[in-house]
């Protein structure tokens, strides 16, 4: 199996919910899919060989609160980035920890310092912040003021 | 009824004495659970780094942690070029990589150094990092610094190797083959060693995947990954080297793993320096801009995989910038490896992963008692490690690694 | 209270505080221990509990949360003893002083009687600030600051003091 069945793969098995490829270089793909797939994504993603998931990054942005998971396709060389978009008003994916333990710390990382709530998380508490670190304020979003 | 205790154990050299980090649940002498509390490093470096521009944010990436301090600055640059397309020098590929694997032999062998003094061994310490030392004088050549070199920049390197330098750089890493060998003797072939740490905090090739373990804990279970061969970058396309994999996962495939890549790590290096000394060129296309555009960089650390992201939207600074250091995955395969085990091999197999709490964050142990809470300090836990090793040295009659004069 | 002092001249117990730091600064005290440097030579021993401590090598930012286990342990210090603060973090805290997670730099709560400035400082500078240390109590010029009762010692007045 090489890089472009996974695509392909992901482009058949999800259909609609692939909103954009994007082909950044040979070495770098991004794909945009709707949210509400993310764990079907995330579930294909683990069958394909060679993949792994490196980390998730969250950004604040002004379409919404974006999470980017980046695979690494170690047997081809290559990563495929997922990117899924929640709104502001609602912040809330589906957790994939249940199926990939890896993804334990990383979503209660986005979870504190974004504000997306992953739902089904095992273990949904602070990681790196105090346990007294004020709620509703996340560090990465734009509108956060330093207070000291 | 059981009575189960919480051992706090102090973070990553034991040196260190504060509070209740790693929380170790333990029944009798064996390890039910693992709690593990980290966010006495955190320093909110990503949202600086929106501050920074992007010279920066090498300047800040290098600092997020001092034993891994190339291996930041080396993923960081890759990002940015890869963000803004920015070309780089053959010959600072070269330099990267060449720097890049003097940090590999030094990681390892303070790696070493603590893990002796674990398990009591200090002269392997002291003579662990006595050579450390040796590596530590190259990279002040190269670099002008022992620790936090400042040599990469987006676009290349910031310095070059004098070809007039080379060959006292190929004569001190000549010197290190003997010791090395040494170490590999003593530690490797040691029954008492073989008694601490074989069959001690196995983790399984089946948790190493489902945790994305990286780096050597993850090729000690058989998780055959590594950055420089999968993804190749800097010099690495160009190199000839092998990967170190072993199969059982346990603390001496471990060491196994670390012992055997230093070796790998200087043939790296000769094979650069020889390609230094042939070639000539620019270290630095200079670029004026990074373009709009996202970027993802990733380099084999010492400890496994470091990753970057980063997000320019054309102006000189990133808009967002992500860090994920392999501590963060390796650290919460303590969860699995170090449960049934006894608290004497507590310090060791969390030691094994040699993690890096300040790339990551921090933990402890603690026993319930009826009288109350007891806590072990992490000078404890060490001295019940050093205490395992006495009485396996008085029943079996074995001394443990032996080095010789030198 | 002078041969307590003294006692600060020789056969040091020195702790190592770390909050927040990077581990460099932490790598290089334990340098200073080993062959090549090899303080104890000169009687100097790293010990395991603040409370043997007579000298508290300090280094990293300390953010919110190493902040409060800091203030701990430092109630525990039986007097006299020294701090320094090594390499640039407790100096200014380097670039992390503009971090969401730090508060307020370990000066502010911490009686530091000298600084080793340096990112890292190399051993043979942190070695030669404990000998002016030394030095400077012996001469009665440098009294313990946790003697005093005075404002935190700020970097750019130890600076006018060398």
């Amino acid at each position: 199996m090489n890089k472009f069945d996974t695509i392909t793969a992901i482009q058949t098995q999800l259909g609609e919910a692939v909103l954009e490829v994007k082909r950044k270089s040979a070495q770098r793909i991004y794909i945009h899919i709707s949210a509400d797939k993310l764990t079907d994504a995330s579930r294909l993603m683990l069958e394909q060989p060679g993949a792994r998931l490196q980390i998730a990054t969250g950004v604040d942005t002004s379409k919404g609160l974006e999470v980017m998971y980046h695979w690494a396709m170690d047997t081809d060389g290559i990563v495929i980035t997922l990117r899924v978009l929640v709104g502001h008003e609602s912040p809330e994916l589906d957790s994939i920890a249940p199926i990939y333990p890896a993804a334990e710390w990383i979503e209660r990382e986005i979870w504190e310092l974004l504000g997306i709530t992953f739902k089904g998380h095992p273990d949904l508490r602070h990681l790196l912040l105090a346990d007294d670190w004020p709620e509703g304020n996340y560090p990465m979003r734009r509108n956060h003021e330093v207070t000291t | 009824m059981n009575k189960r205790t919480i051992v706090p154990i102090g973070p990553y050299h034991a040196l260190q004495e504060e509070p209740e980090f790693f929380k170790l649940h333990v029944e009798g002498e064996k390890v039910v659970q693992l709690d593990i509390e980290l966010g006495y490093n955190h320093r909110g470096i990503e949202k600086i780094s929106e501050s920074k521009t992007f010279e920066e944010t090498i300047f800040l990436v290098e600092r997020i942690c001092g034993i891994c301090s190339t291996s930041h600055p080396i993923a960081c640059v890759q990002a940015v070029e890869d963000a803004g397309e920015i070309p780089v020098p053959e010959r600072a590929l070269f330099i990267r990589s060449a720097v890049g694997e003097l940090e590999r032999i030094h990681s390892h062998l303070l790696w070493l150094g603590l893990a002796g003094h674990f398990i009591g061994f200090n002269t392997i310490w002291m003579w662990a990092w006595r050579f450390r030392e040796d590596v530590l004088n190259i990279l002040e050549l190269i670099t002008g610094n022992r620790n936090h070199y400042g040599m990469m920049k987006p676009g290349g390197v910031r310095r070059d190797i004098n070809k007039t330098d080379i060959p006292a750089i190929r004569k001190l890493l000549d010197s290190l083959g003997d010791p090395i060998k040494m170490f590999r003797d003593a530690v490797i072939q040691d029954p008492l060693i073989h008694a601490r740490t074989k069959g001690v905090g196995i983790l399984t090739r089946e948790k190493a995947i489902a945790y994305g373990a990286l780096g050597p804990t993850a090729r000690a279970s058989g998780f055959d990954i590594d950055v420089r061969r999968d993804h190749p970058h800097a010099a690495y396309g160009m190199l000839d080297f092998d990967v170190i994999c072993c199969e059982n996962g346990d603390v001496f495939d471990k060491a196994v793993v670390r012992i055997h890549e230093m070796y790998e790590s200087i043939s790296i290096i000769q094979q650069c320096l020889t390609q230094l000394e042939k070639t000539g060129g620019p270290v630095d296309s200079n670029p004026r801009n990074v373009t709009a555009g996202e970027g993802i960089g990733f380099y084999e650390a010492p400890r496994g995989e470091v990753f970057h992201y980063i997000r320019s939207d054309g102006s000189n600074r990133p808009i967002r910038h992500k860090v994920r250091a392999p501590s963060y995955m390796n650290v919460p395969t303590n969860r699995e490896t170090v449960l049934g085990s006894t608290v004497a091999d507590a310090t060791i197999i969390l030691a094994a992963v040699d993690p890096c709490y300040c790339c990551t964050e921090r933990m402890a142990a603690t026993v319930d008692r009826d009288d109350g809470e007891h806590h072990l300090s992490a000078r404890d836990l060490i001295r019940l490690s050093c205490e395992k090793t006495d009485r396996l040295m008085a029943e079996t009659g074995l001394e443990g690694p032996s080095l010789p004069d030198l | 209270m002078i041969n307590k002092i003294n006692a600060l001249t020789r056969s040091l117990n020195v702790f190592h505080l770390a909050g927040s730091a990077c581990n460099n600064c932490d790598i290089e005290i334990l340098d200073a221990l080993t062959p090549k440097y090899d303080l104890e030579r000169f009687g100097i021993t790293l010990v395991g509990s603040i409370r043997h401590a007579d000298v508290l090598l300090v280094s990293g930012v300390f953010n919110r949360k190493a902040a409060i286990r800091a203030r701990e342990l430092l109630d525990q210090v039986p007097g006299p003893y020294l701090v320094l603060g090594i390499g640039g973090c407790p100096c200014t805290g380097l670039m992390f002083r503009d971090s969401y997670n730090w508060d307020h730099p370990p000066s502010d709560y911490m009686n530091i009687d000298a600084y080793v400035p340096g990112c890292p400082p190399k051993p043979e500078a942190i070695i030669s600030a404990v000998v002016k240390v030394v030095e400077g109590l012996r001469s009665g010029a440098l009294v313990p600051r946790c003697l005093q009762d005075s404002k935190p010692l700020s970097v750019e007045e130890a600076a006018e003091t060398v």
